[in-house]
């Protein structure tokens, strides 16, 4: 049993080495090429050029807001839908599980030609309407609102598996009669009951859309709007170097902001984890 | 023998709350599923259901510039599995089949080796970093990409690997990207179900004289089985539809249908160059949609297992 246990051990350990090499390779390989001009030796001068870089503060402004936006649109739109289905499970949960899960299978590129064509409604057929101005306004450049739509969207599936699986930890049924007998209202058993149950999937949540935001192109790109993604590759043109620093510290920015809300997800929930 | 936990006594009759509240809890529950529901619903209705019946409609239809009629037409579905994008079609499913299949392996084997491992900060680390990795696709990953393995990458000068046959921009290297944002993907996807496997099942497995292997044939597997299974659908649906990273690193030089989407969308100049982008959103669709068809009822079936 023990030369087993050291076997797997050692397995564990293998797997781990080789996925941290493959993992970091890139990152480091990175880093080198930025730092290490040819014929000028090391030099920080990429990553001093990022902050003057024109456009930087804007793109990523705006992907952040619009990061904002959509997690809070998602999650009021799946929290209430999920958790009544898991009261009266029936029809509607398979239902919500397809509808949600449909955005998966259409990828963002078809998505985004099926946005496109509505959004070319609005000059074609729609210019003598009051929705012509509803069409001009959700492509405000400072505050896309068609963005948050098609991005609420795409987090779909990734919010619904990520409270999934939080839900079937679980047991909301249970929770819920023991909460009302109490002579809870039901909008105290779903936030002083159920949402602190389900904290660490909340926030899993609302990483996967944050990521999903800052990092997403394809839509952004076609319908040229320019966020953070869209102007790294605009800048990659003319600064190769510029662009691989852009990236590396975007992945920097976003690593920070995860680790700073999984950190406040994860504080509150150590007192509730020593269910039997 | 070790003492089994008690499960939660079935609910006995007389315990049960006074008619009245039984029969006002009744009523509330059952107008609440619809009723909280029905935002999403309607969300998706609007918001999915609209932009995607415009790309069935821009499939099937062709207008004429110059007199503004549109007509029904099947050109447009023939042009998009001929030829070129065809090509584009096959090679795009076959990258996504062989990616998504080594990211689902080598996913299970990390998240397991980080489940397994007893140390405290690690799972949270490697989770958290999986969450950043995952989405780490795009542009960022391709840029990083080609400064580590691309023709004059850091990697490449170092170990001499384009002596060596390698070259960044192959089906082989798209590989190697995709898979730096599918193996996370899975980690996220097969961790909460890794948990999932007590301690206690292991132990019962070892009580009766299980091995390692026949404890993962017989247990594990079975009942990671529909978690394994949305992964592998999770991982295609994501390389499939991959536009940003193989755009940033390829350019055009491997047919792939995002790209060739892409341009048709970007090409107003040609005419009718936009049925033909939406023709191929629709095949890529069917194709994503036949891959559902297979997935959902072998999930039905695994998904007895966790009951």
């Amino acid at each position: 049993m023990a030369a087993l246990t050291r076997r797997t051990r050692a397995w564990h350990g293998l797997v781990l080495a080789v996925a941290g090499l493959y993992f970091a390779a890139p990152l480091v390989a990175s880093f080198v090429f930025t730092v290490d001009v040819p014929h000028q030796g090391l030099t920080g001068q990429a990553y001093a050029d990022i902050l003057g870089a024109p456009g930087f503060t804007d793109g990523l402004g705006l992907s952040l807001l619009l990061a904002v936006a959509t997690i809070v649109l998602v999650l009021a739109l799946v929290v209430p839908a999920m958790v009544a289905v898991r009261l009266r499970p029936g029809r509607l949960g398979s239902v919500i599980e397809v509808l949600c899960t449909l955005p998966l299978v259409v990828p963002p590129i078809a998505f985004v030609a099926g946005i496109g064509s509505i959004l070319r409604l609005g000059p074609d057929q729609l210019s003598d309407t009051p929705l012509y101005q509803t069409f001009l306004a959700v492509q405000d450049e400072r505050f896309p609102v068609a963005l948050v739509l098609s991005y609420t969207v795409l987090a779909l599936p990734f919010v619904f598996r990520s409270l999934d699986s939080g839900l079937r930890a679980v047991d909301v049924p249970t929770l819920t009669e023991a909460a009302r007998n109490c002579g809870a209202s039901w909008w105290q058993v779903l936030v002083r009951v159920l949402l602190p149950n389900l904290r660490s999937s909340l926030a899993g949540a609302a990483f996967l859309t944050l990521a999903l935001v800052l990092g997403e192109y394809t839509i952004a790109r076609i319908l040229t709007f320019e966020t953070f993604p869209v102007w790294i590759v605009k800048i990659s043109g003319s600064e190769a170097r510029l662009s691989v620093a852009v990236s590396l510290l975007s992945l920097l920015i976003t690593w920070l902001l995860l680790l700073a809300l999984s950190s406040a997800g994860t504080r509150t929930t150590t007192a509730s984890e020593d269910r039997p | 023998m070790p003492t089994v936990a008690t499960t939660v006594s079935p609910p006995v009759p007389d315990a049960a709350p006074t008619a009245s509240g039984r029969a006002g809890a009744r009523r509330s529950r059952r107008g609440s599923p619809i009723l909280a529901a029905l935002p999403l619903l309607a969300f998706v209705a609007v918001f999915f259901g609209l932009p995607m019946l415009a790309v069935l409609i821009g499939a099937v239809t062709a207008t004429e510039h110059a007199t503004g009629t549109t007509t029904f037409t099947a050109d447009n579905l023939t042009r998009s599995v001929q030829g070129a994008y065809l090509d584009a079609l096959t090679s795009s499913i076959k990258l996504s089949l062989v990616t998504a299949a080594l990211g689902v392996v080598l996913g299970t084997l990390l998240a397991q080796a980080v489940v397994a491992s007893r140390l405290p900060g690690l799972r949270n680390l490697v989770v958290t970093a999986s969450g950043v990795l995952a989405n780490f696709g795009g542009v960022p990953l391709a840029f990083a990409f080609i400064a580590t393995l691309g023709i004059s990458g850091v990697m490449t000068e170092l170990l001499h690997l384009t002596e060596a046959g390698w070259s960044l921009y192959t089906p082989a290297g798209l590989a190697v990207v995709y898979l730096y944002f599918l193996i996370p993907l899975m980690v996220l996807v097969i961790a909460p179900a890794l948990d999932g496997l007590r301690p206690q099942w292991r132990e019962a497995a070892a009580n009766c004289g299980a091995t390692g292997w026949q404890f993962w044939r017989l247990i594990g597997l079975p009942v990671l089985g529909p978690s394994l299974l949305g992964g592998f659908v999770l991982l295609f649906g994501t390389a499939f539809a991959a536009y940003a990273t193989a755009a940033a690193m390829v350019g055009s030089v491997l047919p792939l249908v995002t790209l060739q989407i892409a341009d048709a969308l970007g090409g107003n100049v040609l005419i009718g160059q936009e049925g033909v982008a939406s023709a191929l959103a629709l095949d890529m669709v069917v194709v994503a949609a036949l891959v559902m068809a297979i997935y959902l009822p072998l999930q039905r079936r695994s998904a007895r297992w966790l009951r």
